[in-house]
């Protein structure tokens, strides 16, 4: 019994310490993070568009496809990726999937002040493509043209992954890196060089659009928290303020997704670890009981 | 001459016996090194340090497998090849990290142990002075550790800690530049700190462990009461078969069969952390790679050093690394600054009691504020526990000298 005690002393100095270093001083240190707003991705400061209608939007979208593609409906991109960036800075998104990934109110708002809604005071698009009400028709139609399950991946690459590469999944903000092969001669692998020349052109002009270069985000669910990750991305500028990063206006399910695959990249283990950890624990449970056995059986009759 | 039997078969008993003295090894270092009786589970802290260093060591190796000490490809071998592409190369990691954070708390707790109940003196002064030579000897290893993921942690703690041999207005630039081999943390710096953190200092602590525990020998382990065993005659009790009356015990098997059962305790505690509570020893901030152009905004050490970062950080440049040289240096000085002849738990011994109460209680104020950012109040807390601290040491040879003598054991 007095030996619960000194462990019950123990046990409490330890957790207090551990109290004031990590919840407490997180929360003194990250307390902008703790405070911002959290609205669920709501966008409650846009006004909300009048009813759109998808068949009106499909014909003004041929206003879009001057620098969009959209290959779910056969339109292609006018420009490759690099070359897009000569010119904007950052290529045009595809849009076949922003119905699936995007909040359908902030299309609306987006397509007519980019930086209204993304709150950022310059951007590649330029606003007033189309009127309130042609803007809520385009914004219909990509909702209606969206697929209606996409890959965690394919949310992440409409979304984050043209300003965003995630090494540790061998992307790029112009793609995929290709397989290539090296000639067996001399070691050289002209298409790889190839490829990271263009990938170096991109991000010259992205960094030079954006003032810097966005960060690598491959292990970026370990270097923040979940609740920093979801109010950045909701609004960027409640969490850095200036910064470059537009309001991407991400649907919550369309968050979800790109959460998923930031976690499945960043921190893999995760399955393997809930499957190992409980047999462990079940080990040493076990290996306690048989050691508590053998003290006993030692300690008979020693007091 | 030693007498070799030439019937014996090799690897037998015998001949062994007569090579290795395998029977007197086992008695003097096992079933005849005696134990006092009158202990808790708080004398099982040195097996479960021993354990958790063999769990540090053997983790250790897995990782210098894949581990690559360059500043361009460490951060990516760490969390990418170990983290991702080799088999339990996550385990592996997470169980070196979190080993390494709960090493400290476990030395923590015996160090304060040995304070409470007076185990640096008559005759324990080599203990404690070789387990303080452990503490800094781990302190330098965990150190150079964190900086081989080179992470925007290892980078600028790396910086700021070397940083400090300049010794403030002395501004000695070539020691610092010396020590880094460069102007800034880089290839050379990391090259080094690998090299200290897997072979240099594991060989010091290897070594200091052996130390530690030839310390131990003569003097034996202390017991709850303080109280002066003669080993001798109490082994020969036990011996004769009183097992009850006897103040000793073997250390195999009696007491260690308490220290598995305590390990077992311990093991599920540290698996726990391991699986599902890991962050607490992997700083967020060292996932972001080593930026040389971009300082975080906050930078601290991790939780075991921030005490005696947080006697650094109070006072002006000069003043402060003369506190900080006082609060790594004090603790050697224990045996010989506690004047009192009293071996006895501090709760027996007067105004020790509090003494001993208040310097805990001062270093885990120490620790928080060494990591909340140094502004408002906790800049006034962290001042003034910081002084506490001193102030507890500069008093400590004055209330033991007038302390009165503990007797009588309950």
């Amino acid at each position: 019994m007095k030996e619960l005690k000194v462990l019950a002393v123990v046990v409490f100095f330890t957790l207090v310490t551990y109290w004031g270093v990590e919840p407490y001083a997180h929360s003194v240190m990250h307390k902008n993070v703790e405070e911002a707003k959290f609205e669920n991705f709501q966008y409650k400061d846009l006004k909300a568009p009048a009813k759109g209608d998808p068949a009106k939007g499909k014909a003004l979208v041929a206003a879009c496809v001057s620098c969009h593609g959209i290959k779910s409906q056969g339109m292609k991109a006018p420009m490759d990726p690099v070359a897009a960036a000569q010119a904007y800075g950052v290529v045009p998104p595809d849009l076949s999937n922003a119905g699936a990934v995007l909040d359908e109110k902030f299309i609306a708002n987006f397509i007519v002040s980019p930086t209204h809604a993304g709150l950022v005071k310059k951007s590649a698009m330029p606003g007033g493509m189309a009127d309130a009400q042609g803007a809520a028709d385009i914004a219909a139609y990509l909702k209606s043209i969206a697929p209606k399950e996409i890959k965690p991946k394919e949310a992440f690459e409409f979304a984050c992954g043209r300003c965003h590469a995630v090494r540790y999944d061998k992307w790029t903000q112009i793609g995929q890196t290709p397989k290539t092969k090296a000639d067996i001669k001399t070691g050289v692998d002209l298409a790889k060089m190839d490829f990271e020349k263009k990938v170096g052109q991109y991000q010259l002009k992205l960094a030079g659009y954006l003032g810097k270069l966005p960060p690598d985000l491959s292990i970026i669910v370990r270097a923040r928290s979940e609740e920093y990750l979801k109010k950045f991305v909701e609004n960027p500028q409640h969490i850095l303020h200036g910064t470059a990063m537009p309001r991407v206006g991400v649907s919550k399910e369309g968050y979800e997704k790109i959460y998923k695959y930031l976690e499945e990249v960043g921190d893999p283990s995760k399955p393997k670890r809930e499957a190992v950890g409980p047999w462990v624990i079940g080990y040493f449970v076990l290996f306690s009981f048989l050691a508590y056995l053998w003290y006993k059986s030692q300690w008979k009759g020693l007091k | 001459m030693a007498h070799f039997d030439p019937n014996a078969r090799p690897f037998s008993h015998q001949w062994l016996n007569d090579r290795l003295a395998i029977d007197t090894l086992k008695r003097v270092l096992s079933t005849e090194y005696w134990i006092p009786k009158n202990i808790n589970f708080l004398w099982a802290m040195g097996m479960v340090l021993a354990a958790t260093f063999g769990v540090l060591l053997i983790s250790g190796i897995f990782l210098l497998m894949y581990y690559i000490p360059d500043t361009k490809q460490a951060f990516d071998s760490v969390n990418h090849t170990i983290m991702g592409e080799v088999g339990y190369g996550w385990l592996w990691r997470h169980m070196h990290g979190v080993a390494a954070s709960v090493v400290f708390l476990i030395i923590y707790i015996h160090m304060f142990t040995g304070i409470y109940y007076g185990s640096y003196k008559r005759g324990r002064e080599l203990i404690w002075l070789s387990g303080m030579l452990l503490f800094v000897s781990f302190s330098a290893e965990a150190f150079s550790g964190y900086m081989l993921p080179w992470g925007q942690m290892s980078y600028w703690a790396g910086m700021v800690i070397t940083n400090l041999f300049s010794l403030g207005s002395l501004d000695l630039q070539g020691l610092v530049e010396w020590i880094r081999g460069d102007y800034v943390p880089g290839q050379a710096f990391l090259g080094r700190f690998f090299m200290l953190h897997v072979v240099l200092m594991p060989l010091i602590i290897m070594a200091l462990i052996v130390l530690h525990f030839g310390t131990l020998r003569i003097p034996h382990v202390n017991n709850k009461d303080g109280e002066e065993i003669d080993f001798e005659a109490e082994a020969e009790k036990w011996k004769a078969g009183k097992r009850k009356e006897a103040k000793v015990i073997p250390f195999n098997p009696v007491f260690l069969s308490k220290d598995t059962f305590v390990l077992g305790i311990y093991f599920i505690f540290y698996f726990y952390l391991v699986f599902y509570h890991f962050e607490f020893a992997m700083d967020p901030v060292n996932f972001d790679p080593a930026n040389p152009l971009k300082t975080p905004p906050h930078i601290y050490p991790e939780w075991y050093f921030l005490w005696s970062y947080e006697i650094l950080r109070p006072f002006p440049k000069n003043p402060g690394l003369v506190a900080f040289g006082f609060a790594q240096v004090i603790f050697f000085l224990l045996p010989f600054l506690d004047r009192s002849p009293n071996v006895a738990p501090a709760n027996r011994r007067g105004v020790f009691k509090f003494w001993f109460w208040f310097l805990l209680v001062d270093m885990i104020v120490l620790t928080v504020m060494g990591k909340v950012p140094p502004m408002g109040i906790y800049t006034t807390i962290g001042t003034v526990a910081a002084w506490t601290f001193i102030i507890l040491w500069i008093l400590l040879p004055f209330i033991t000298k007038a302390e009165k003598p503990v007797r009588g054991h309950k």
